[in-house]
């Protein structure tokens, strides 16, 4: 296999992008993306899309020619990749192996959801197709209710207070302040989250990732393509790995551990040859407050039943022991579902730039992004180094 | 929006296992699950039977849907549990006949058989399985 690096980043703001449709964002941000690589259109040889719903929310299909058709690159391989809320994540997956087994040289991962045209029931039947809809979307579950489940399964197991769980939201947004991409750059307090509507109890609705539009999108590159570029503009992808799961809950035996998160992390540790304790910064995905407790453990940050503590004790802080989500998480940056494993690349590769601003953790070398679909039926786990 | 789902060969294909509690079990690993399938999940194996399974159980957990999708719009609140059978297989499923203020972990349900969804305003209705507390 053949190394591969990341050489231009670029994404659109995430918000209700009223004035936007679905190709207009993924043109803009693959423009952003391909200016910071200071490549041209004409270098791309591939483009592999990440997208939920574009057929259930936007009526359209065939994202690959869409945006070649609308980029002006009509030709070049293109496709849509679809793995739910880790569609993103598989996408990148597809686009790492296009480079490293010396098909392309030049390859794009994008991501893109506009969710904010639909109703928010709608946007609920979307959403829940990520689950088994002849089993479980057919008894009225929401895909927040399946997360509630998790979510009072795991407080009463390991006798944990809802409080020190929602915690997750209160971090996202202090750290969303500072990202200009971010869809609520506003602190808020515990007592806000607690008191929020119940959207399926016990999730509240600051606990939830919000629905909004985006789209993001990485340059990837071969080495011959890398040695133009000086080497702080360049992070290499050291490890790129994607797990399933049975796909429901009630056909896990255990629903407070998400095994394809281990098995993901397993491979891709294998893979880069490095330790967990080698890992610098983490982006997390946190579509519930409940989730990213759990992540932390399955990830193998935490003991089972006690990720939570890692939050309470400033751990996931930038000064702290495994700094998390420091652009503000699924929570507060925001989660246009199809696009957010890419944005989480974007995230980790800032980060490693040493262009996190404020936000910016002190020497990151070594940095992880894991994107995941549905009750965790599919993970990603992708992992960079700065040169 | 539920245009996926309009469909009248769709329910009666699904009946089956949805009007009544059949899962399988894996003559391999000896596992059960619902609902049944040609390849047990865990092992991978294709020797599967089908079993009845049985119709009382316990709450593992349980959710109060407030925002439901929009085949549910109007439904709501209500609740959706993931019951434990009495030889240990797990389903999803609603909770009825109890106030949501009163539903608790643990207590001991029995199927019944129950409405779902409708398949709009002039489709066919869409029936399966829910879970009562069984009163003592
Ligand atoms: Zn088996």
């Amino acid at each position: 296999m053949r190394r591969v690096y990341v050489c231009g980043i670029g994404a659109t703001p995430i918000g209700e992008h009223w004035e936007l449709s679905l190709r207009d964002l993924m043109v803009l941000a693959a423009k952003k993306a391909l200016e910071d690589s200071t490549l041209t259109k004409r270098d791309i040889e591939a483009v592999y899309i990440g997208n939920m719903s574009s057929g259930i929310l936007q009526g359209q299909e065939h994202l690959g020619s869409l945006f070649a058709t609308w980029f002006g690159i009509p030709g070049v391989s293109a496709q849509k990749c679809e793995a739910a809320c880790a569609s993103g994540g598989v996408a990148f997956h597809q686009a790492f192996l296009a480079v490293a087994s010396g098909m392309y040289d030049v390859v794009v991962a994008m991501g893109v959801e506009k969710m904010s045209d639909g109703n928010t029931y709608d946007v609920t039947s979307a959403l829940i197709m990520a689950d088994d809809q002849e089993y479980v979307a057919f008894t009225g579950s929401s895909f927040v209710g399946l997360n509630a489940l998790i979510y009072r399964r795991y407080m009463e197991k390991f006798n944990v207070k809802h409080e020190d769980i929602a915690m997750f939201a209160v971090h996202d947004h202090k750290y969303a302040v500072n990202n200009p991409l971010a869809q609520y750059r506003k602190a808020v307090t515990l007592e806000t989250v607690l008191n929020s509507p119940i959207v399926a109890d016990p999730l509240r609705l600051f606990e939830c990732a919000p629905i909004g539009d985006g789209a993001a999108a990485v340059i990837l590159c071969s080495e011959e393509v890398a040695k133009k570029y000086k080497s702080d503009r360049l992070v290499e992808v050291i490890a790129s790995s994607v797990a399933t799961d049975i796909l429901s809950l009630h056909n896990r035996k255990d629903i407070v551990t998400l095994n394809a998160t281990k098995l993901a992390m397993n491979k891709a540790l294998k893979m880069s040859k490095i330790d967990l304790k080698d890992i610098d910064i983490v982006e997390l995905h946190d579509a519930f407050t409940i989730l990213g407790v759990i992540h932390l453990e399955d990830m193998g940050f935490a003991e089972k039943g006690k990720g939570w503590m890692l939050v309470k004790d400033g751990e996931i802080e930038k000064d702290g022991k495994i700094p998390t989500n420091l652009m503000g998480g699924l929570k507060a940056r925001g989660h246009p579902v199809g696009a957010t494993g890419i944005y989480e690349v974007i995230d980790v590769v800032t980060q490693l730039r040493g262009e996190g601003g404020r936000n910016q953790v002190d020497d990151a070398e070594i940095g992880l992004a894991q994107n995941v679909g549905g009750v965790g039926g599919t993970v990603t786990i992708n992992l960079f180094r700065r040169l | 929006m539920n245009t996926f789902i309009n469909s009248v060969p769709r329910s009666w294909r699904e009946r089956k296992y949805k009007y009544r509690l059949i899962g399988g079990i894996c003559k391999k690993c000896n596992a059960t699950f619902y609902p049944y399938r040609g390849s047990c999940p865990y092992c991978g194996s294709d020797d599967i039977e089908e079993v009845n399974l049985p119709k009382k159980g316990r709450l593992i957990s349980y959710t109060i849907i407030y925002s439901p999708p929009s085949e549910f719009r109007l439904k709501q609140p209500y609740i959706v549990g993931l019951i434990e059978l009495e030889d240990g297989t797990r389903i999803i499923a609603q909770i009825t006949d109890v106030d949501v203020n009163e539903v608790k972990d643990g207590i001991e349900v029995e199927a019944v058989f129950r409405r779902y969804r409708e398949q709009g305003a002039d489709g066919i209705i869409e029936y399966g399985i829910k879970f009562r507390p069984i009163s003592d």
